[in-house]
């Protein structure tokens, strides 16, 4: 690779995207107001519906009447420890050990405290009371890792999947293919050129938002970045291997978004997973916004440092490899 | 001036074929070019003189044959020594003419100064514009400027005066004369017949996709005609046309007679009381042999 070739087309990109007013204002100001919006939005509680976490055996076959009661909904657990930190996190409102009769809620929790009532108003008492104390997790804390994953996913797959077909069609690709440029360098200069506009606006967007909302930030801000920059890689990638062959602009924005919006609704960006159906918990699993997500959370929220999120980061690492060699394997210029 | 063809041969094309599924574009063409001349394609839309200069520009692989340039087959050196000016072509948006040609420069181990380039092909005046604000004329500059950028041994210009006006045509024949004063190689495709006539010093007739005609604008003329066209308006013709042999009323309401002997022909044109003072004669052209060839316009 030519590091002059390299840095000539990615400094035109550069230009490009900077002259583009709108591209630019769009690309800045749409994810400020969208944490902005969810940080009013959710100001004040969390989600409607009561979530209680159950390891060890199954809510709907215990006979006690708490579990059949409407309005809570009942998760499986499968990691105790991990679930009574989410109790004092606030993200569940009341945990139960099945196996051996035992159920945690928050002593600050509001929700906690009701579903309590509701359990021992029923007449319960087989379930031994253990208490947990935490700062609540607000639903904006909860959904600004998310809200950036989402922003990186529409900037990495239309910033530079939706350009590269833009120049496949009008004729950009085949000058530049006439010339000694190579496609790896071409390539090498889009993925660079989106991922530091990537993590600079994540940048700016999160220091922005946290002077309103003042974000919870209980891990390092090293690992955090480790996350993004090796998330933006991941959906670039996913972006170049899109655009690999295509020149028609229509097909294109149709696959974009035939890929982005399940990624919207099912890795985790709005809402938990963990309620949803196994399959769906598992389809999730190769859509890279949900590690993104759940990296970048489990970072913020958690204080996770890298190792307990390397299988995130392997993961991200093992679709980064297969989608830019698919993407290199199938680029055509015309 | 024309020159004779002596010069060592630049390029050789063997045999080339291009299939695009079931169409043949370009049936088994051979031809060679030599180092600093200026080789012409000619043909109408869908000839194939456009695939074929593709093919010879090495963006679009043939489906059979052999390209060879200085003897071997075209390599990551001959994209370092060729400039290239396609029919259709689009620039990075947002970007001046002064960067766009600072581009362009940095993807080449050779370049020529942005300075020269800006003053040979008159660019001074738009040099800060955005190169989609730029007319036709200044567009197909700045675009003949990036095909010189590195100096090419060889340039392609395929219908670089398309769409232009008449005044931008002639300015950028101009320029294509300067290029070909600098011994460079040029290969152009063109419709017109004017123009390949003025810059060429070799055509190739296309149709079909096969060559149909090669060598000097001259010599193929010779070869083809021995005779001259007399052009006169249609309302100073008042005979039937039958009576004149070679006669035809053209698209432009004239009459056209072919003559190997003028002052038979006017004499005969005397005596069938025709009015001469509008009488043009002229040679025959590419256009004619084009349409003697194929039976087609070359335009069409």
């Amino acid at each position: 690779m030519r590091l002059r070739r390299f840095s000539a087309v990615l400094r035109a990109r550069n230009y490009e995207f900077f002259r583009d007013r709108a591209a630019w204002g769009w690309s800045v100001l749409f994810p400020v107001l969208v944490v902005m919006g969810f940080a009013y939005a959710f100001s004040g509680d969390s989600l409607e519906l009561y979530k209680v976490g159950v390891h060890g055996g199954s809510a709907a076959a215990h006979e006690a009447a708490f579990f059949k009661v409407r309005y809570i909904q009942f998760i499986p657990i499968e990691e105790l420890a991990e679930a009574i930190t989410k109790v004092q996190r606030h993200q569940l409102d009341m945990l139960f050990d099945m196996t051996r009769g035992r159920y945690w809620v928050n002593d600050s929790s509001p929700r906690g405290y009701i579903l309590e009532r509701i359990l021992t108003g029923d007449g319960e008492g087989r379930f031994l009371r253990q208490s947990v104390s935490g700062e609540q997790i607000r639903y904006v804390d909860w959904v600004i890792p998310g809200v950036i994953g989402m922003n990186m996913m529409f900037s990495a797959l239309f910033g530079v999947g939706y350009v590269i077909v833009r120049y496949r069609k009008n004729g950009v690709l085949k000058r530049l293919r006439a010339t000694p440029l190579t496609a790896f360098e071409f390539l090498a200069a889009q993925v660079m050129s989106r991922l530091w506009l990537i993590v600079s606006i994540v940048i700016l967007v999160y220091l922005s938002t946290d002077l309103v909302v003042d974000f919870r930030m209980y891990g390092s801000y090293a690992d955090l970045l480790v996350v993004l920059i090796l998330g933006a890689i991941t959906l670039i990638s996913l972006g170049l291997t899109i655009a690999a062959r295509i020149s028609s602009e229509e097909l294109a924005n149709g696959l974009l978004n035939l890929i982005s919006w399940p990624m919207l609704f099912l890795s985790g960006v709005w809402f938990s997973i963990e309620g949803l159906h196994p399959y769906i918990q598992k389809f999730a699993l190769i859509l890279p916004l949900t590690h993104v997500t759940e990296a970048a959370r489990a970072v913020m929220i958690d204080g996770a440092g890298l190792m307990a999120i390397s299988d995130h980061l392997l993961a991200l690492m093992a679709m980064t490899a297969l989608f830019l060699a698919i993407g290199s394997y199938t680029f055509r210029w015309e | 001036m024309k020159k004779g063809f002596i010069n060592p041969v630049l390029l050789e094309v063997r045999d080339l074929v291009k299939h695009y599924r079931d169409i043949v574009a370009v049936d088994g063409i051979s031809f060679s070019i030599a180092k600093g001349l200026c080789f012409g394609l000619l043909g109408p839309n869908g000839a194939g003189k456009t695939t074929t200069v593709e093919m010879l520009e090495g963006v679009n692989p043939p489906t059979r044959g052999e390209i060879l340039y200085l003897g071997s087959p075209i390599g990551p050196q001959f994209k370092e020594d060729a400039g290239i000016m396609f029919q259709r072509t689009a620039l990075q948006d947002h970007i001046t003419v002064r960067e766009a040609l600072s581009m362009f420069q940095q993807l080449y181990r050779r370049s020529t100064s942005i300075e020269k380039l800006i003053e040979q092909y008159s660019l001074q005046e738009f040099v800060d514009r955005d190169t989609r604000k730029l007319s036709g004329g200044q567009r197909q500059r700045l675009l003949l400027a990036i095909a010189m950028i590195n100096a090419p041994d060889i340039l392609f210009l395929d219908e670089p005066t398309t769409g232009l006006d008449p005044q931008s045509r002639r300015n950028f024949w101009r320029l294509v004369k300067s290029i070909k004063a600098m011994e460079k190689t040029v290969v152009l495709t063109t419709h017109y017949m004017e123009e390949a006539y003025m810059l060429c010093d070799e055509i190739a007739i296309m149709d079909h996709g096969r060559i149909i005609a090669q060598g000097t604008p001259d010599q193929l003329l010779a070869e083809h005609f021995n005779d001259v066209v007399l052009v006169l308006p249609e309302d100073d013709f008042h005979a039937d046309l039958e009576v004149l042999p070679n006669a035809i009323f053209n698209e432009d309401g004239k009459v056209e007679i072919l003559s190997r002997d003028v002052n038979a022909t006017i004499i005969r044109l005397l005596e069938l009381g025709t009015s001469l003072s509008q009488l043009q004669i002229r040679p025959r052209t590419l256009e004619d042999l084009f349409l003697e060839l194929t039976g087609k316009e070359l335009r069409s």
